[in-house]
């Protein structure tokens, strides 16, 4: 028997060490066969349900109320700078080519308007580039701005300088001033625009939607908790358990608070966009085609039939002066947009500034075309007063639609803070509250069950 | 892109607020919610830059091989009205005028003085308008300019947008083909404008890797672009700027993108006038005339103008040199004045 005593050889495998999931999960199962293991189990899990529907409601909301607020202190005041640089860019320019057409006499009321319009362009570029994220594309378009804006008012300032030499070669500076701004700094500016408006719609996505997520959570905690106190109830009688009682009001409460703050908040935005946003769009769209008319009614006198375009009209090819037929197009634009921004408009002091601009157009188109007669007659000076001459010329007209658009936009600038204020107070708190509400449920929750717990020691 | 960097950052302050309790609960739901909360896609309105690219066609047809002496290629002068001067004639009302391409940057030649109170337009070829306009519509100011970019000036004449163009165009047989020209009324010839401190001395081998800028449909941009072509042309010259107008060019001097100017001398001269730190190089490298073109079938007109330039040449062609050009392009005018007219052509 000697080999008996012997250590057995290594034939077969040692047994396995069993992993600690499976050990717990004999563990759960073991202990499910019994009451107080079935109590264990449930306090955990009502107690993980609720918390995770705190913790998501304050991550959803965390991430609305942070994009609502991008809305209203971000990225609309960002795409209201963007329009505006585009606006005192064109001004400027439309400033120094009337002071071109007036000659060496530029008024000093044109030449304050140039200079106001450089200074708010390059004001509005700071404000710009210290609101972009580094890196981001608008950086790009603020930084080239930047370095053409010197550029730009370099030129102008000699275009002046020969202009009171009485030399020609200052109109020409003013022509390249005129192409520097035409095809670089307004084409990026506008660029600029349309990519501050991208991010505003974006931060409008990230806002209103409702939050399934922690809606879905909340219904499913409600309901586990309602289970348990149904259970409850059948084994022990007992209609009222305190915790569970406690634990269910603050899941209820959050639930209600998260929709009815949601829904209020996002009906705010909506409104903000709805009647702020879409009325701002408009009346932006509109100011810049004003904008672009007036620089191209300028440009036709400054050239002097120099461009000419061709057009097919009722199947005729036509040639037309280019900045007029440009002029044209612009009012077209102008015409559209305030009939829109008319129609958009849901109050007197929106209504008002809006009307009217459309009276101001109106008088600029009857005066545009007596201008145009003269100059098409050869009366060149006769047309050149009635462009930029006085309060009878169609300068004033574009002075008055440009005035009225600034009126309705500070008003539609107003209503959108009002709505977009009021859907950001509506979630207030929601998120911190969310937090301590599901943590005192859980708390609730465990307490109750170990309540139950309890009488079986 | 912002929107994802504005994510990113707003992930990180969200982090930052949420330790402990938060976080946890987070990871416990992060699948779930994950899951849920799939991308809300957006599509943002495509930017669109709204530019129409005018080109221009330049064209550039071989001079005929039997053209010789150019601006003897014209009609006899006439006073007869034909059917183009009927025509102008019947303008009636406010239209009842000439209507003339004319440059108004052209210092001394067509040019509105900043400083006059008025807009009207000078020069000596504005002068010559106006004696045109006096001579067939009996009144000196029943113009209408039109100022034309260089490379306009034919198709504005083909086009009928203009009944004449009086704007230092030299009457060569590349636009012979396309349109008529008057006989000669001045003369000069292309020469090189370039800072008084160049090292440039003319159209040489001093223009080697310099950038050289001229007016786009101009003689000097024809000659330039054919010398390259034909080897004359220095090593690394480099003729790439063309710009609508001469005087354009000396915009482009002054900032230092190009280094020299070709245009013709008389306009050279007055480019000088305006910068006293430029000056003209060598002397004109081509012998040039100025001419009024006109519409090809245009004969009666032609003849007029011929007329009234005989007229002209006799008197009112050097009192208008004085006032203008003497200052610019000297007082002895024997150089520009343009030679005895010959009137080759016959139909």
């Amino acid at each position: 028997m000697a080999d008996l005593a012997s250590p057995p050889t290594n034939t077969t495998p040692p047994p396995t060490r069993r992993t600690a999931f499976a050990e717990g999960v004999d563990t759960v199962r073991a202990a499910a066969t019994t009451e107080p293991g079935r109590l264990r189990i449930i306090g955990a899990l009502l107690a993980l349900l609720v918390l995770a529907f705190g913790a998501v409601t304050a991550w959803q909301t965390t991430d609305r109320e942070a994009a609502a607020d991008d809305v209203l202190h971000k990225s609309q005041p960002l795409s209201s700078a963007a329009a505006d640089i585009y606006r005192s860019l064109a001004d400027a320019n439309t400033a120094a080519s009337n002071g071109f057409l007036a000659g060496g006499q530029e008024t000093a009321a044109t030449r304050q308007r140039y200079e106001e319009d450089i200074d708010k362009a390059a004001a509005e570029l700071v404000t710009a580039a210290s609101n972009a994220d580094p890196g981001s594309p608008s950086t790009e378009f603020i930084t080239r701005l930047n370095k053409l804006l010197p550029e730009y008012k370099g030129l102008v300032e000699r275009a002046r300088t020969y202009n009171r030499q009485g030399f020609p070669v200052g109109g020409a500076y003013l022509r390249y001033a005129n192409e520097k701004m035409q095809d670089d700094m307004l084409p990026a500016a506008e660029d600029l625009y349309q990519l501050e408006n991208r991010r505003l719609q974006d931060d409008y996505g990230d806002a209103t939607p409702y939050p399934w997520a922690a809606i879905a959570l909340g219904v499913l905690a409600l309901a586990g908790l309602a289970w348990a106190q149904h259970r409850n109830y059948r084994r022990t009688n007992r209609v009222l358990n305190h915790g569970l009682v406690a634990a269910s009001a603050a899941t209820a409460v959050v639930l209600l608070w998260l929709v009815v703050g949601h829904t209020v908040a996002r009906s705010g935005l909506n409104s903000s966009y709805d009647n702020g946003v879409r009325s701002l769009n408009v009346l932006h769209d509109a100011r810049i085609a004003s904008l672009k008319a007036r620089g191209n009614e300028n440009l036709t006198l400054v050239s002097r039939g120099a461009e000419t375009v061709k057009v097919t009209a009722d199947g005729d090819e036509i040639t037309l002066d280019k900045y007029d037929h440009e002029f044209t197009t612009d009012m077209g634009a102008l015409d559209k947009g305030l009939a829109l921004a008319a129609k958009l408009a849901d109050d007197r002091s929106g209504e008002k500034p809006v009307a009217t601009a459309e009276s101001n157009m109106a008088e600029w188109k009857k005066r545009h075309t007596a201008a145009r007669a003269q100059d098409d007659n050869g009366n060149y000076e006769q047309a050149l007063a009635l462009v930029i001459g006085g309060k009878d010329a169609t300068g004033a007209c574009f002075d008055g639609v440009d005035k009225n658009l600034a009126i309705a936009l500070a008003h539609e600038q107003a209503e959108f803070r009002q709505a977009a204020g009021n859907g950001l107070d509506a979630m207030t708190g929601l998120s911190l509250g969310a937090a301590v509400l599901a943590v005192l449920g859980a708390a609730g929750a465990v307490l109750g069950i170990g309540r139950r717990l309890s009488e079986y020691r | 892109m912002g929107g994802v960097t504005m994510r990113a950052r707003r992930v990180r302050a969200r982090l930052r607020g949420w330790g402990g309790v938060g976080a946890m609960a987070a990871v416990c739901a992060l699948a779930l919610a994950l899951v849920l909360m799939l991308p809300w896609a957006r599509s943002g309105g495509a930017a669109s830059p709204g530019q129409g690219g005018g080109k221009v066609a330049e064209a550039s047809q071989a001079a005929d091989a039997d053209c010789k002496d150019p601006e003897k290629q014209t009609l006899a002068p006439s006073s007869a009205d034909g059917p183009t001067i009927a025509a102008i004639k019947a303008r009636q009302g406010e239209k009842r005028k000439l209507i003339v391409g004319v440059d108004q940057n052209s210092y001394r030649w067509g040019y509105r003085d900043p400083n006059n109170t008025g807009a009207a337009l000078e020069g000596f070829d504005i002068d010559l308008v106006h004696r045109i306009a006096q001579d067939i519509l009996g009144d000196p100011n029943a113009v209408q300019f039109k100022a034309i970019p260089t490379n306009q000036r034919i198709p504005a004449i083909q086009e009928g947008r203009v009944d004449m163009v009086v704007r230092t165009m030299t009457i060569s047989c590349t636009r012979l083909n396309d349109v008529a020209f008057s006989a000669p009324y001045f003369k000069t010839g292309q020469q090189v404008l370039a800072p008084k401190s160049s090292k440039i001395t003319g159209y040489d081998a001093t223009l080697a890797k310099s950038r050289v800028c001229t007016a786009a449909g101009s003689t000097a941009s024809t000659k330039l672009a054919d010398d390259e072509k034909a080897g004359r042309l220095g090593a690394g010259v480099d003729i790439a700027t063309t710009v609508p107008n001469q005087l354009d060019c000396l915009v482009r001097l002054q900032l230092g993108e190009v280094d020299a100017v070709v245009t013709d001398g008389a306009l050279a001269a007055s480019q000088a006038a305006q910068d006293p730190t430029v000056e003209l190089k060598g002397s004109p490298f081509t012998t040039e005339y100025y001419g009024v073109a006109m519409k090809k079938d245009a004969d009666d007109l032609v003849r007029r103008v011929n007329q009234i330039l005989v007229q002209y040449r006799a008197s009112g062609w050097q009192a208008s040199y004085d006032t203008w050009l003497s200052a610019t392009l000297g007082a002895d005018a024997a150089t520009s004045r343009p030679p005895a007219p010959q009137y080759l052509r016959t139909s």
